[in-house]
């Protein structure tokens, strides 16, 4: 089901050079119509090819007005159920709507350190030029994910 | 620099030592293993490595695990041995696998799985009494890392259970840092390679344009990684309508790693494999989590079976069909019966699987166990639940319906076509010296490794990933470790060939006309109709690739024919997307964004050619299920136990295909033996 943008909640980001959904979008579907020209409503966005949209959230995750929302595939789905995430630093909830109205709500965690803590190559061995042609990688003495296989298993090694 | 324009596009020309395409999981790997070499490249010598990363979207949601996974499929824990994931390979792909690639990647993947858990993806644990927590929980709770000895929650032999929302935002975050931005450049499509002038068996560079501004970017590169993932939308799509976007495989992989490489002239193999994932009816949700975690069975309408009473047909399939696991296309396969049957729809019974699990489980267990079956979906097919509110369908109440999609090509889930590539040196695979390599043509290498790990047979083009052929199940995490096996190949080959200066074979004047040739039709004939998408003097994006789904799924065995095709329909095909291929040349693109679609359709229509040409060739059905050759419906052991690769030359636009022997290195024989671990 593709997205739709709430006419009321988006803001266009605020006039910056791009929005955020167009920024995050993996299939380029996101749009501004900055003069209104394309939808009738200047400075808000809008999915400008709807069925190639994977349904994927990517945009309504991101956007910071929580303006974007899913209604799922016409040609498939029927009218009146809503899925929606609320995706915070650490954890998603998400409020699921049924057809009949049916209410369900769950919260998952997302990850387990914070946003942009992560140190690449911190505590991680810098390897040596002589080692580049050997198997592993430079994290293999310290990952402990190395798994030396049964020798006698490799048939035309002698 | 000039402002482009549209009509006019700016040129920015780059020189690197480095040029990886891509952004997606093998990417992320590669410039996460990149960077630590190259620092030790500039500590040991002095030199400083020139890098670029370049991603048609943003790295933080780009690649098949944008919307986030629910499991890590390749895990293989210090309990199994890389040779038992190598046979396991193997036979779900019906023998015709590379072992030397499958076991390097089985012995080196957890190394990128434990990194993963250190930089924040929550996995899930089972704690001394056999309970299970989820990844936040089981930090709380004091259980050790995977890295430290703690207990995954397996979901099959090979799978782990993670809460996988961010998944590609963590991994991205770790390759961001390890190139630094100045290194990134995103929403720049690279849409061909460039040989190099004074040798053509070598690769130069790499082109492609902004999808933001009006710029044509034309990199040189001693390396270059090409892992652009897999192709979707081939064949026509079961939904026509706004549906089509519910692709399961990601909708943005359109061939790109296919058609580029066989453009650039890299052997292609087994480009006649193919998956189709037997998956919830229209969402396409995964069934991993149901069938292995929850027990769940599925069944035909009328509530049997079909593994148990369709078992007799795996023995027309030996080997394969009696191993303790048969492989995934034979299980299409024994569904397939039933529907042609008339005995469809078939179901996954969820209902009765929970309603088991129910039995024994606390009030407060049963309610952990909906939210996990809900998060399966949630962490990677959001559009599943959006059927499941739609369609009323709670899963302990309603059972939900299964079916096999369209076709995908792919090299890292359960598909195996790709590149051919170099492997290992280690572990037992031919060398140019020993082995029979008639019918090969004579500039391509002879055994199974030239000095680089996964390059190409193009000097200095590698990939992974997707990218890489004749392997598969690497998935997530295998196509992470994948990247970085090549990156540091890369590393190496940029070391070795320090003096070389790639020079383009094509001018910078061409290139930029080519790229922008769509644009330029466009404006050209643009005021010839009245009507902007009807017109004589060119074809939308859009048609082209609805003409080309209508191709492949009526003729190369799509859903149309029940996966059926033959000699026959093969050769209508061929004529067909040869007019195709043709008329690519009359695209029009309207703004940039129909540019990335015309350039994107182009390579889905060399990648299908492929595709075509190598079932053509191979006289058999290698992968019941999958596809078959009615007019050689059997798996013929004798003549086509090999790989079928095949060779595109660009100026003559004509395929050649060939055989190479196949040579098992790990013993097969262990998955037939009654009771044997698979």
């Amino acid at each position: 089901m593709p997205t739709f943008v709430r006419t009321e909640k988006c803001d266009g980001c605020k006039g910056q050079d791009k929005t955020a959904c167009m920024y995050i979008c993996p299939h380029d579907l996101m749009m501004l119509d900055k003069d209104g020209s394309a939808t009738g409503h200047a400075m808000k966005a809008y999915n400008q090819e709807p069925e190639q949209c994977w349904e994927c959230y990517s945009c309504v995750k991101i956007c910071p007005q929580n303006a974007i929302e899913v209604r799922h595939y016409a040609d498939i789905v029927p009218l009146g159920g809503s899925v929606q995430p609320l995706r915070g630093s650490d954890s998603i909830m998400w409020t699921i709507k049924f057809r009949n109205g049916t209410l369900k709500r769950f919260k998952f965690p997302t990850r387990t350190t914070s946003e942009g803590s992560i140190d690449p190559f911190g505590g991680k061995p810098m390897p040596k030029l002589a080692d580049i042609a050997k198997t592993g990688f430079f994290t293999t003495s310290v990952m402990g994910g190395f798994r030396t296989g049964n020798p006698a298993e490799l048939i035309r090694v002698k | 620099m000039a402002q482009g324009t549209f009509g006019n596009p700016a040129i920015v020309e780059e020189e690197l030592d480095i040029l990886l395409i891509g952004g997606g999981m093998a990417c992320c790997g590669a410039a996460y293993e990149l960077m630590r070499w190259a620092e030790a490249v500039k500590a040991e010598t002095g030199t400083d490595l020139k890098i670029k990363l370049v991603d048609k979207a943003a790295m933080d949601r780009s690649g098949a695990v944008a919307q986030g996974l629910s499991a890590i499929n390749t895990y293989i824990g210090p309990d199994l041995d890389p040779a038992d994931y190598t046979r396991m390979v193997s036979n779900d792909l019906m023998g015709i696998t590379r072992d030397d690639l499958a076991y390097d990647l089985g012995r080196n993947v957890d190394d990128s799985v434990h990194l993963f858990e250190e930089w924040g993806l929550p996995i899930w644990k089972t704690d001394a009494e056999g309970v299970r927590h989820d990844g936040a929980e089981s930090i709380r709770e004091g259980i050790p890392t995977l890295k430290d000895g703690g207990k995954p929650v397996r979901s099959g032999k090979w799978q782990i259970m993670i809460n996988g929302e961010s998944y590609k935002w963590i991994v991205a975050e770790a390759a961001k840092k390890a190139l630094g931005l100045s290194r990134i450049e995103e929403r720049i499509f690279i849409v061909k390679l460039v040989n190099d002038k004074n040798d053509p068996s070598r690769i130069a560079g790499a082109v492609g344009f902004s999808v933001r501004d009006n710029t044509i970017h034309i990199y040189k590169a001693k390396a270059v990684l090409l892992a652009a993932g897999g192709c979707v939308n081939l064949f026509r799509p079961r939904s026509v309508g706004e549906g089509a976007g519910r692709a399961w495989y990601p909708v943005w992989n359109a061939g790109s790693t296919y058609a580029m490489a066989a453009e650039a002239g890299a052997e292609m193999t087994m480009m006649e494999n193919r998956f189709v994932p037997a998956r919830f009816k229209d969402g396409y949700g995964p069934v991993g989590a149901w069938f292995l975690l929850f027990k769940a069975k599925a069944t035909n309408a009328y509530g049997e079976d079909y593994m148990v009473k369709n078992k007799a047909m795996l023995d027309d399939y030996p080997p394969y069909g009696q191993a303790a696991v048969p492989a995934s296309c034979l299980r299409n396969h024994l569904m397939l019966k039933e529907m042609k049957d008339g005995r469809g729809p078939i179901y996954m019974d969820t209902v009765t699987a929970l309603a088991k699990l129910r039995e024994t489980l606390t009030p407060k267990e049963v309610k952990h166990l909906e939210a996990e079956a809900w998060e399966d979906f949630l962490d990677m097919c959001i559009g599943q639940c959006g059927i499941w509110v739609g369609e009323n369908i709670e899963p302990e109440k309603k059972m939900s319906e299964l079916m096999p999609t369209e076709p995908y090509l792919l090299g890292s889930h359960s598909g195996c076509c790709g590149i051919w590539v170099s492997g290992p040196e280690d572990l037992g695979a031919p060398t140019a010296a020993e082995g029979d390599y008639d019918g090969v043509p004579a500039h391509l290498p002879r055994g199974w490794n030239w000095g680089y790990r996964s390059m190409t047979t193009v000097k200095g083009l590698f990939t992974a990933g997707d990218g890489v052929g004749a392997s598969g199940h690497k998935f997530s995490s295998g196509s992470h470790a994948e990247g970085r096996l090549a990156a540091k190949a890369m590393v190496k080959f940029a070391l070795d060939n320090k003096d070389f200066k790639p020079e383009l074979d094509t001018s910078a004047a061409q290139l930029a006309e080519e790229i922008y040739k769509p644009v330029r039709t466009f404006l050209e004939h643009k005021d010839y109709t009245t009507a902007i998408d009807v017109n004589p003097h060119y074809i939308t994006p859009k048609m082209l690739q609805m003409r080309l789904q209508k191709i492949m799924d009526e003729y190369v065995a799509g859903v149309a024919t029940y996966y059926n095709t033959n000699d026959k329909m093969l050769a209508v095909a061929e004529e067909k997307l040869e007019m195709l291929k043709e008329d690519a040349a009359k695209m029009r693109a309207k703004d940039l964004h129909e540019l990335l679609r015309a350039w994107e359709n182009y390579h889905r229509i060399i990648t299908a050619e492929a595709h075509m040409k190598h079932i053509q060739f191979r006289e058999e059905s290698r992968y019941p299920g999958f596809y078959y050759r009615t007019d050689k419906n059997f798996v013929d052991e004798e003549n086509w136990h090999c790989f079928v690769n095949s060779v595109y030359d660009k100026n003559s636009k004509k395929w050649t295909v060939f055989k190479r022997k196949h040579v098992d290195l790990v013993d097969k024989s262990k998955l037939f033996v009654k009771g044997a671990a698979h």
